[in-house]
């Protein structure tokens, strides 16, 4: 007797509530794994006046936020790349990030007090990268201004790089450093994120 | 040539949850398939950075499973009464379509490795050769199983449109 591979379809034994039974169980995979340490990048998107962003979280604390025009995709795998591929979609570990982002973007915050996992960065990037929130709210220093903040004054192109590679733009705050000609110069969300943030940050 | 690059195990649930979420339902049924499901992903993102980039995902998720849904027989079979009866209870709970009891019920009555082989070769499409590889035996004798499995199915779920079947 021949059974041809068509003869029993794998949809034969699915069931209209699939979808559901799916969703809950890798709700419960996230935190299974978050509970025996497994868990070493949890992430979730928001909405926001910049449009979606990505965030996700080591143990450690916060190591990413990502534009929709950086491809969140890529984002994520870049992070298995470098960090670990024991990444989940799971939005509980995200949850104070989401909400002060949440004050941040109705006006209701203007610094950020969350736990940072800066270990994307190296070098004079992550030097810079930790000096950024210094820059208060509400102001803007140049490229070359961040350089003496830093205590290199020279380092003006450099700085502009560690701005550009920046992983927690919004929360680090890299675009509140402007050209030294008073011009917006390059974002990672793009100048019109850029502008966007400087114009809630005015009000 | 293409550098293949290990992705983040979040695609691995999306892309194979739901082969492996029917695959344990064959091997189980209804009810302990989800806890099986729990623990193959569970032991699967332990495992995960160890993987080779190239390993084909699904089959080594159905290698877990096979040997969680082990451990689930070896438990079920030390406690007997209770669990045997809660499997035919009515449930909303993933069977699906009407009248299907009859379908469970036939699986269940499968032995073991014809279960075992038309849950990875029709529900998960893996070729015989990996199916021997996890079950143990020969190529041929997967392939027997398989068939076997599909004929008993259909004498005992006569009911049933085996989809495209011949009678």
């Amino acid at each position: 007797m021949t059974v041809s591979p068509n003869s029993v379809s794998p949809d034969y034994f699915a069931s209209p509530a699939d979808a559901d039974t799916l969703a809950r169980l890798r709700d419960k995979l996230g935190l299974a794994a978050e509970a025996e340490g497994l868990l070493d990048i949890a992430y979730t998107t928001v909405d926001s006046p910049v449009g979606a962003l990505l965030l996700a979280a080591t143990p450690k604390g916060l190591i990413r936020v990502a534009y929709d025009i950086e491809d969140h995709d890529r984002v994520l795998d870049a992070l298995s790349q470098l960090v670990s591929p024991r990444v989940l979609r799971a939005p509980r570990r995200l949850d104070a990030a989401a909400r002060e982002l949440g004050e941040y973007f109705s006006g209701h915050r203007q610094v950020f007090d969350l736990p940072l996992d800066l270990s994307l960065s190296r070098g004079f990037r992550q030097l810079v990268q930790r000096h950024l929130p210094q820059i208060g709210y509400g102001q803007t220093l140049t490229y070359g201004q961040v350089a003496e903040l830093v205590g290199n004054p020279k380092a003006v192109r450099a700085v502009g790089t560690a701005c550009a590679t920046n992983p927690l733009p919004v929360v680090v705050p890299c675009h509140r450093v402007l050209r030294a000609d008073g011009t917006i110069g390059g974002y990672v969300g793009g100048p019109g994120a850029k502008a966007t943030l400087l114009r809630l940050e005015a009000a | 040539m293409t550098v293949s690059v290990k992705q983040p195990f979040e695609k691995v649930v999306e892309q194979h949850g739901g082969t492996v979420l029917r695959v344990c339902r064959v091997l189980l049924g209804v009810h302990d398939a989800q806890d099986a499901w729990s623990e193959t992903f569970l032991a699967a993102m332990r495992a995960y950075p160890g993987l080779p980039d190239d390993a084909n995902a699904e089959a080594w998720l159905v290698t877990i499973a096979h040997r969680k849904a082990i451990d689930v027989l070896r438990a079920r079979s030390r406690q007997p009464a209770p669990v045997e009866a809660v499997p035919d209870a009515p449930t909303g709970l993933g069977v699906p379509g009407a009248g299907d009891a009859d379908l469970w019920q036939a699986v269940r009555s499968l032995p073991d490795r014809q279960r075992q082989a038309v849950a990875y070769h029709y529900v998960a499409g893996l070729p015989y050769a990996e199916i021997a590889r996890i079950i143990g035996g020969t190529t041929d004798a997967a392939r027997r199983a398989a068939a076997d499995g599909i004929k008993n199915l259909r004498k005992n779920y006569p009911g049933a449109a085996l989809k495209g079947a011949p009678a």
